[in-house]
């Protein structure tokens, strides 16, 4: 060979990049463009701060009121309950309160300001070996890639879903959040209260919330009963009697929901499910069929650790990661290679996709008659599903309402969020009719990303 | 126009002769992209990170069989590695709750330097296997872990080697 002189390859010569944070510039770059952070073209509804250390999902939700709530009764047990108590008592109690509170409040904006998961979308020439892959039968007219691929997990068959708006094929336990736009691995639910998703990644931090809030609830319950108690005894006044009482009250409504929200997850941990499994019913027996939980270890003590003390993967992601500059000559690539991010420079997708759409249409005669004499099929394809993409883009995405801790699906009904208060006996009946994939309103409008990409790449998709 | 057919049908009229690429160096400056063979996920095993072993028949010219299947079988075991659950993962699972996790900021996980690892390997074989036949192969981390893209080059006709004058007359179609 070779004299293998190792040079590192200059992501804007190639459209890759070998490392995950390019942070090697060049010299003799023309001019001073900032360079942009991935997160700042991020397609998905999540709010970044700090420079992308932190994100969240879009509608903080009650997140807000659940801190407020924390505070208020904390600040109350501490001011009121506690002088009282380390007189009579033991001056442990407002020291386990504090542990408690501290655990409960770093718990809380973990799993809020943590990637929950997300995966990165398919960028656009992997969408198009995808279609090329599934449809490779080379019939004339377009037809929709097929929604599902089954695959054996365990001797268990279990139906990967297409993915419109992320482009690609789910992978197992993954799910499409509408709220944050994004799919997320091990998909949990969207919990409003934490403003966020929980997945994979924060799926311990939320446990460990909910743990320990149900146990700081519980002691501040108690305690404040045991001053109610306490202080009838010699007949003292208690310093302020409605903080007392709002704290009991406000404790008394919180331990109800938060106790059984932590046994139902401690049953899914126990289980290795999650709260969208568990919900649709995907492994129940009520099928009929044999089947089981493919991912479990049969084992509770196992499935607690692979859940709670297993590896977290780091964010797939990049959010601080730099994007290859928008001017970059390609002067190898310039025709072929698209860059990662290049038509995505709208925080908005949507209107992106649809400003796309009416461009390529309007360009699409022209480019039909300069298209090579050796691509027939793709002509009619690109007129036909450009004109079922209109069709479908004007109908406007569902979104479904912030409240209420939904599944991925935009139709779930408000009554499921019950279900994560702890009745989930009433989720088990609402959730069948609502198992179709509703993913045309907002998705399609996505697919002219690829279509009208398609003259400044090397592959345009055959169908 | 620039050398790289526009579709896939004239892609598979290339000839592919075995261009000579001396390094990457050189692969950066007469190179230009041709195809990308995308190696999906293999699920079988349930959610862990591994990738389908089966040899793609775009590559069937380009690299021998066995070099590939190593490759992509030695990924799957780093991956594995990674995500390897046993005392050393728990350790570090219930030293990061006590710690409110905050130990996350400080220390690096298993995960992290295992990912490190599987950087400097993907290097590596870009440097001795792929590159010298005009290959290039893309971190999957780079990717969201959903594939390994392996980018095909075409000798865009460097002077003076015998590769690029066909090559330079296949790029005249």
């Amino acid at each position: 060979m070779k004299n293998c002189e190792y040079q590192q390859i200059d992501p804007r010569a190639l459209g890759t990049s070998n490392t995950r944070t390019s942070t090697t510039l060049p010299c003799g770059r023309k001019n001073s463009q900032r360079l942009r952070r991935k997160w700042e073209v991020f397609p998905g509804n999540n709010r970044f701060y700090c420079d992308g250390r932190i994100m969240m999902g879009r509608q903080c939700g009650v997140l807000p009121l659940t801190i407020g709530l924390i505070f208020i009764t904390s600040g109350l047990f501490f001011t009121f309950d506690c002088p009282f108590l380390v007189d009579r008592l033991t001056v442990f109690i407002p020291v386990i309160g504090g542990v408690l509170f501290v655990f409960v409040i770093m718990t809380l904006l973990q799993t809020s300001f943590t990637d929950p998961g997300i995966l990165p979308r398919a960028l656009p020439d992997e969408a198009v070996d995808i279609e090329r892959q599934i449809d490779n039968s080379g019939s004339a007219s377009y037809r929709p890639p097929p929604r599902t691929k089954e695959i054996l997990i365990n001797d268990q068959v279990v139906k990967l879903k297409y993915c419109f708006t992320c482009k690609m094929f789910r992978p197992p336990r993954t799910s499409h959040c509408s709220m944050c736009d994004n799919c997320v691995e091990r998909f949990d639910h969207h919990c409003p209260w934490v403003g966020n998703c929980v997945g994979k990644r924060n799926y311990r931090f939320f446990y460990a919330f909910i743990v320990s809030l149900s146990f700081l609830t519980s002691f501040i319950f108690g305690c404040v009963i045991t001053h109610l108690t306490l202080s009838k005894f010699p007949n003292i006044c208690i310093l302020n009697p409605s903080c007392t009482v709002a704290e009991l009250v406000i404790c008394f409504f919180s331990i109800w929901s938060i106790l059984g929200l932590s046994g139902f997850h401690t049953y899914l941990v126990a289980s290795n499910l999650t709260t969208n499994e568990d919900i649709k019913g995907s492994w129940s027996s009520k099928r009929g069929e044999e089947s089981g939980n493919p991912y479990t270890y049969n084992n509770i003590f196992t499935n607690c650790c692979v859940v709670l003390c297993g590896p977290i993967p780091p964010s797939l992601i990049d959010r601080r990661g730099f994007l290859p500059p928008d001017d970059a000559p390609q002067t190898v690539t310039s025709d072929t290679e698209l860059p990662p991010f290049m038509s995505k420079n709208d925080a908005n997708m949507c209107t992106q996709g649809t400003k796309e759409l009416l461009q390529s249409m309007a360009l699409s005669t022209v480019i039909q008659s300069t298209c090579t004499p050796g691509t027939p099929k793709t002509a009619p394809v690109t007129q036909e599903s450009l004109l079922r993409t209109v069709s479908i883009t004007v109908s406007p995405p569902n979104r479904p309402p912030s409240t209420g801790c939904s599944g991925h699906q935009a139709q779930r009904p408000i009554d499921v969020s019950c279900s994560q208060k702890g009745n989930k006996r009433s989720a088990h009946h609402t959730h069948k009719p609502m198992l179709r994939v509703s993913s045309p309103p907002y998705s399609l409008s996505h697919s002219p990303l690829i279509l009208s990409d398609g003259p400044d790449m090397g592959f345009i998709p055959l169908n | 126009m620039s050398s790289a057919p526009r579709t896939a049908t004239e892609r598979t009229k290339l000839p592919y002769c075995h261009e000579s690429f001396h390094n990457l160096q050189e692969l950066r400056h007469s190179a230009s992209l041709a195809n990308k063979v995308f190696i999906q996920r293999d699920y079988t095993d349930g959610t862990v990170c591994k990738f389908q072993t089966k040899f793609p028949s775009e590559l069937d010219s380009r690299i021998e069989r066995t070099l590939f299947e190593d490759t992509v079988k030695t990924l799957n075991n780093y991956y594995a590695e990674a995500e390897k659950i046993g005392g050393q993962s728990y350790l570090e699972g219930c030293l990061a709750c006590l710690t409110v996790y905050l130990i996350f900021l400080c220390i690096e996980t298993r995960y992290e330097k295992v990912l490190k690892k599987i950087s400097r390997y993907i290097q590596e074989q870009n440097e001795k296997v792929y590159a010298p036949r005009g290959l290039l192969i893309t971190d999957p981390i780079e990717r969201g872990m959903r594939v390994i893209e392996i980018s095909v080059y075409e000798d865009r006709g460097s002077s003076g080697s015998s590769s690029g004058s066909s090559t330079t007359s296949s790029s005249g179609r």
